[in-house]
């Protein structure tokens, strides 16, 4: 058999060598081939991609994680401490070897999904053929492996801001909460009494615990995007590619480009920071390249290219959209509830979202004196659309899992409340795995959800909250009719193009991985 | 300059415990100007040491470290008779080596150094180590098998 190997330690200059030999020498001795590769201080030599794909395995024998670890992604895994390869090298070989046979025993572990760690730690065979959506596909994988306890975290800290809001404050206390408290002001003048919540917070107060849900929530939610940014970055370039990706996704946000601004910069500054750390540079600048010189090239290129790149068309676009939307009040109203609900779900929190959201709540202001109207019923079209993605995800993460990453599975059950909430963010890490197939089976399901609203006429008064301002939904029962029948379309358009695809990626999170991530 | 010299080389390396047959070894590297201050360059040994003790089976410690105190890569090596306990599950340690690396070194600096680690793992050349007569003999082992191979 083939095996690659690599192998790493604390110190980098002793036992990542020594337990590279023994992996040799133990391979050699049982009559297989292994090329490893030492991740020491003297830096380390990549294998060739040919290698790593001719290898029936790979073993980890490592003291510190694997750099670039993307690159064995998919292969059966032996992983031990570096110690293990020095005094045991015999021993890996031959759970090497077992892996592989199991591999070949059941090949439909492959697509079952369900790894059978922990014992060797496996991780199942990902469709290799096509090597570069796939190395893509793992990239996205990875940054939204770590973006997901950011929104699952966020997502249900703000879910359970709007329950005790409505507890605390009645009907309204779902739109009070997101409006009147911040930690920082008050503002001066404070003509709508904004409650500091740092200073002033109350323990007697319902509404402020409310509160401090709903705002730990929100700056957990402000990090989807430079996290998803940053780790797809980091899965490109390792850890230069971290403070690129991560500033991009924090201006990517800022400027309203949501997750898919959040992607573009995950992959510039990914890139940009891969091609800089491989300049050749004379060795006196050597030594202030990881430290001075990759971070401050990559991040600003990374940062100038979308603000100076990216930032007028996107502005344009929004522009565009509203006053394209502005133009269509008055003609059919099911066609402006169907468009809506497309934006809504086409970028998730990214512009088009935006445009229409913000069409929504400026609408819902202007209406604020009347007490029917169209513009309560555009409310109504575009939160229900806003929840279905989030809704349809977590019913197609339940009837058919093989089709989902472990990851991804974790977090479908999240987004039941989360989509429930209108938390739209809930489907993000869905989106930005697969964007092509699940984009698409969201609008579907969110186009039909708001046209339906818009024929059944129901209204509402509140800009956010989901389920929990349910008392200020007009026509509710037709109006939940409507979220159900977007979410059952969602879930089946989003079984139906995953099933046609190629199955879920596996990336080193998935499988217990993330506790492995964090205790190391 | 040369990874190890007759200098470094300890035959009858007789201490109680681990760090003080480093801290003999290490005093071997300071007097030859390899380690420019000995209590710097020990913490930073120990520091290594404390993460997981550096006693392979087989009879061989390995105490190293990347020190600011390293003036280049070197090589002191210690036999001691009784054993010394490395921490290694198979018992105390005969052989050992205290492997130091400056700190910034470049690539090829280090490049010897992993190359004595792959050696390390060689029957052949521990048994040569331990058979060694003299001071001389073990350096030429180590030249002939790590520098020039």
């Amino acid at each position: 058999m083939k095996f690659v190997g690599v192998t790493s330690c604390p110190t980098g200059i002793a036992h990542t060598y020594m337990a590279a030999e023994g992996l040799e020498q133990a391979a050699r001795a049982a009559g297989h081939e292994i090329e490893v590769e030492t991740q020491g201080s003297a830096g380390f030599d990549r294998l060739s991609p040919e290698t790593i794909a001719a290898a029936d395995a790979v073993i980890f024998a490592v003291g510190v994680p694997v750099r670039e670890r993307a690159r064995f992604a998919g292969k059966p895994l032996v992983e031990a401490e570096v110690k293990k390869a020095i005094s045991d090298g015999p021993g890996l070989i031959a759970q090497a070897v077992a892996a592989v046979e199991k591999e070949t025993a059941n090949p439909a572990s492959a697509k079952s999904g369900s790894p059978p760690p922990p014992a060797g730690r496996l991780v199942t065979k990902v469709d290799q053929q096509a090597s570069v959506g796939n190395r893509i596909r793992q990239w996205l994988m990875t940054g939204v492996s770590y973006m997901i306890p950011f929104v699952a975290a966020g997502g249900i800290m703000i879910a359970l801001g709007f329950m005790a809001a409505q507890l605390a404050g009645g009907k309204n206390g779902a739109i009070v909460v997101t409006k009147l408290y911040s930690l920082t002001g008050p503002p001066v003048p404070n003509p709508t009494h904004i409650v500091n919540i740092v200073t002033d917070f109350n323990p007697s107060n319902g509404m402020h615990w409310a509160a401090l849900l709903f705002l730990v929530g929100a700056a957990s939610f402000s990090f989807l995007v430079p996290i998803l940014s940053g780790f797809i970055a980091f899965a490109i370039a390792d850890r230069p590619g971290l403070a690129p990706g991560i500033v991009g996704g924090f201006i990517a946000s800022t400027i309203g480009a949501g997750f898919l601004g959040g992607i573009a910069t995950g992959f510039i500054g990914g890139f940009v920071a891969l091609w800089i750390s491989r300049w050749k540079v004379p060795k006196g600048i050597r030594g202030i390249m990881p430290v001075v010189v990759i971070p401050l090239l990559s991040v600003l290129i990374t940062g100038a290219t979308l603000i100076l790149v990216l930032g007028r068309p996107l502005k344009a676009l929004s522009d565009g959209l509203a006053s394209w939307l502005n133009g269509l009040t008055g003609s059919n109203l099911i066609l402006l509830g169907v468009i809506l609900g497309l934006m809504m779900a086409f970028d998730m929190g990214g512009p088009v979202n935006k445009v229409a959201y913000t069409f929504a709540t400026t609408g819902l202001a202007a209406a604020a004196v009347a007490t029917t109207g169209t513009n309560l019923q555009i409310m109504a079209a575009v939160m229900a659309a806003g929840m279905t993605p989030p809704l349809g995800l977590a019913l197609a993460t339940t009837v058919r899992r093989q089709l989902f990453s472990e990851a991804e599975r974790e977090n479908g059950q999240a987004a039941w409340l989360l989509g429930a909430s209108f938390i739209t963010e809930g489907a993000i890490p869905f989106a930005a795995a697969d964007p092509l197939r699940v984009i698409p089976s969201c609008m579907l399901g969110s186009g039909v959800t708001g046209g339906l609203v818009m024929l059944f006429g129901s209204t509402l008064r509140a800009p956010h909250g989901g389920i929990w301002v349910t008392p200020l939904i007009g026509n509710p029962v037709l109006y939940l009719l409507a979220i159900v029948i977007g979410t059952l379309i969602t879930a089946a358009a989003v079984i139906a193009l995953k099933a046609a695809g190629p199955g879920p990626v596996k990336t080193e999170l998935d499988a217990g991985g993330l506790a492995e991530v964090v205790a190391s | 300059m040369a990874l190890i010299t007759e200098k470094l080389v300890v035959l009858d390396l007789d201490s109680p415990d681990r760090h003080a047959a480093t801290r003999v070894l290490a005093q071997a590297l300071a007097d030859e100007g390899r380690v420019t201050d000995l209590a710097g360059f020990l913490a930073d040994v120990r520091k290594r040491e404390e993460q997981m003790p550096t006693g392979l089976p087989g009879g061989i410690g390995i105490p190293h470290a990347r020190s600011a105190y390293v003036t280049e890569p070197s090589l002191a090596f210690g036999r001691s008779p009784e054993g010394i306990d490395w921490g290694a599950d198979d018992g105390p340690a005969t052989l050992i080596f205290l492997i130091a690396a400056p700190e910034g070194g470049g690539d090829d600096h280090l490049k010897i150094l992993a190359a004595l680690a792959r050696r390390l793992m060689r029957t052949e050349f521990r048994e040569s180590l331990m058979k060694a007569p003299d001071a001389t003999t073990v350096v030429d082992v180590v030249t002939r098998e790590v520098v020039n191979p």
